[in-house]
């Protein structure tokens, strides 16, 4: 995973509500058995006015023009600014290799779903959940003005506007870490090897039948 | 001190160690499929590490398994790839696999507790959001990604912080013609799909306890589209009469044991909730969603909502883009729409169950003629039964196609899916854009609800058809 400190860049405003995984990255990609290669296909169905299929060349297609993704004004844009409980739905992890792949790395939105929120996390992307009011400042704020970028400082947990100001937003310290320092999971619960096998020594004689294989 | 709640009681018999708000939670059961399984497989790979207890996994295809024409195997290249990737996978590692061709064979949600894989009290987890459906049987089940499956076969542990406790109290007796998917789709129209954010659901209440093992299942299914990332429901008798006897359920002498544990998981009648929300089960009528995300949802004797009703901005706008979306016009009433298909199936309501309630519709009347209906078995075992009962013939008589089991038009990644503009009633969870294919509009509603649109050619009160 790559590491993420600060981040500066365009803005894209999606301002929309409730957005899924299945408008992220709709189902025909999901066959593909990489974690590369999604980003020609985020959005595929808002983005493009044809069916898209795994592995298709996308230079070609016809593109819906009025998606901000095809706006020449966020082109190059690394930082998705959104409303409530983006990502719902399907578990899919594509849904952040895609956003990741197309080369976003910090999504700011009103709140998120849970399970995205967290694959988040383990892509390398930083989710910041803002107030709502700060948001809805935002998103007039990217619209009005072209080439609107945000500076995100991980380490100080702020991002900075155009103008000056400083938002300061919250990340749970563990993920922070592992963000910073590009970190396995893995290898980090592995050197807890001991407290795991204490654990199911305790677990075989208390509850026996979850370990016994018929 | 106050007591704690079923989801307090799991979590804390799962902790292997805290730090702060973290915890290493022990996973006991971990569920595979061929979508959200290869990269993970493969990360292990490229890190020389192997699953440290690959009897705790168990694998199904299910998402790419066409549901006719098996003989000829799965022709979308694409496709047949994912699942020879989860074949080789589960060899090369030594998984339990119900691979294609196998009479079990199934959606991962129907089959695993059909064999009691899922048990009560258990932690388990599938890189799939409907995992929520095996907390019917007092387990703490919930969706992980695709990072996260590869940390459980790596290590048998996630790392979490807990959720928050809410319970959905559904109390009274529920009116005939209403079922286990009315009930939570109403529950989903109350607290929105955003409403669960952060929570585990426990659902209780005596409408909750009345229903059977499957209906409990339908329910709990969809927790995660209120948000809630599980749902669960607390063990009683009918939990236990399930479990017993099932393959991978405990015998012996192990099986009292385990019942002595299983009757302890419920909520201490002390237990404090952080949020408690109240339906009367007499308030419900059957379902019928209207737009493109669960909460969009009303009655049979309902009608479209009108985007100028709303106050709030942000809700008016997406009003207005489903309607755009799903072709309909603000106040026409729900029975007044057609639906081109009909799909039965899925993990929310391919059980059997399901097909009895839908086959005691779809008896001695025909599927209209503008309508193409399908039937298809949440599992191997299901069609079986649902076979030596003479379902199949109900529905074939009654100009259903009949399948073979799998996931099917739920998402469309099988061959099985809309065409543009086509308008379907399906009994699975998501009615989002595209879900069921590009530009396919899809109604979620109960078996009996999905069974009346496909004889009538439109929604209709199914209670009229009783
Ligand atoms: S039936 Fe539908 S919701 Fe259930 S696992 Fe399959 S695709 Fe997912």
């Amino acid at each position: 995973m790559e590491p993420l400190n600060q981040i500066s860049g365009i803005v894209t405003p999606l301002d929309r509500a409730n957005i899924d995984t299945d408008a992220i990255i709709p189902k025909q990609f999901l066959k593909s058995i990489r974690r590369t290669g999604f980003g020609p296909f985020l959005f595929d169905e808002w983005r493009y006015l044809d069916q898209g299929q795994p592995e298709m060349d996308c230079t070609g297609r016809p593109l819906n023009t009025d998606f901000v993704l095809n706006q020449p004004r966020y082109a190059g844009s690394n930082i998705l600014l959104t409303q409530d409980n983006f990502g719902c739905g399907s578990s899919r992890e594509h849904a952040p290799w895609a956003l990741l792949d197309f080369g976003f790395r910090v999504i700011l939105a009103k709140s998120f779903a849970d399970i995205f929120y967290n694959n988040c996390f383990k892509n390398g992307i930083l989710p910041v959940v803002l107030p709502a009011k700060t948001i809805d400042d935002l998103m007039a704020q990217v619209i009005a003005s072209e080439g609107y970028t945000l500076s995100v400082d991980l380490p100080g947990q702020t991002i900075t506007t155009p103008a000056g100001d400083t938002i300061p937003f919250e990340v749970d310290p563990h993920r922070k870490e592992c963000l910073l320092g590009g970190l396995d999971d893995i290898a980090l619960t592995l050197a807890h090897r001991d407290d795991i096998s204490a654990y199911e020594t305790r677990r075989k004689s208390a509850t026996p039948w979850l370990f016994a294989t018929p | 001190m106050s007591g704690k709640t079923l989801f307090d009681k799991i979590w804390d018999d799962h902790v292997v160690r805290s730090e702060g708000n973290t915890s290493l939670l022990y996973i006991d059961r971990h569920l595979v499929h061929e979508v959200t399984s290869p990269q993970a497989f493969e990360g292990l790979r490229m890190a020389g590490r192997t699953p440290l207890h690959p009897e705790a996994t168990f694998a199904v295809p299910d998402h790419n398994v066409p549901t006719t024409g098996l003989e000829h195997g799965i022709t979308d290249p694409v496709s047949r790839i994912q699942v020879e990737t989860l074949d080789s996978n589960c060899d090369q590692f030594g998984i339990t696999e119900f691979a294609m061709g196998d009479p079990r064979q199934g959606v991962v949600h129907v089959m695993a507790p059909e064999q009691g894989i899922t048990l009560p009290g258990m932690t388990i987890v599938c890189g799939d959001s409907h995992t929520a459906t095996h907390g019917a049987m007092g387990a703490l089940a919930f969706g992980i990604g695709t990072s996260e499956v590869e940390h459980v076969l790596a290590t048998q542990c996630l790392i979490q912080a807990k959720g928050k406790n809410m319970r959905v109290v559904v109390d009274g007796a529920l009116g005939a013609g209403v079922y286990a998917k009315d009930i939570v789709l109403a529950i989903i129209g109350v607290i929105g799909t955003a409403g669960g954010t952060g929570y585990v659901i426990e659902f209780a209440g005596s409408a909750i306890m009345g229903l059977s093992m499957e209906g409990r299942m339908t329910v709990c299914n969809m927790a995660i589209e209120a948000g809630a990332r599980a749902g669960m429901i607390a063990v009683d008798d009918k939990t236990i009469d399930y479990v017993k006897g099932r393959p991978y359920a405990p015998s012996g002498d192990l099986w009292p044991l385990a019942v002595a544990h299983w009757q302890t998981l419920h909520s201490d009648e002390d237990a404090v909730f952080d949020q408690e929300i109240h339906l009367n089960a007499a308030d419900i009528l059957p379902q019928v969603t209207w737009g493109t995300s669960p909460e969009m949802v009303t009655h049979i004797n309902g009608q479209v909502p009108d985007p100028a009703d709303e106050q709030d901005a942000t809700r008016s706008t997406s009003i207005k883009h489903a309607l755009d979306y799903m072709g309909l016009t603000a106040g026409t009433p729900m029975h007044e729409v057609a639906v081109d298909r009909v799909f039965i199936g899925s993990c929310t309501n391919g059980r059997i169950e399901d097909l009895r309630v839908a086959a005691a519709v779809a008896k001695g009347r025909k599927v209209a003629d503008t309508v193409s209906a399908m039937v298809v078995p949440g599992s191997g075992l299901v069609k079986t039964q649902a076979e030596a009962e003479g379902l199949d013939k109900i529905f074939v008589e009654a100009g259903f196609e009949w399948r073979d089991p799998g996931c099917s038009m739920c998402l469309a990644m099988n061959a099985d899916h809309l065409e543009p503009g086509e308008r379907c009633a399906a009994t699975s969870n998501r009615n989002f854009e595209g879900r069921q294919g590009k530009g396919g509009r899809t109604h979620l509603v109960s078996p009996a609800m999905a069974a009346a649109a496909a004889v009538t050619g439109h929604f209709t009160d199914v209670r009229e058809l009783l």
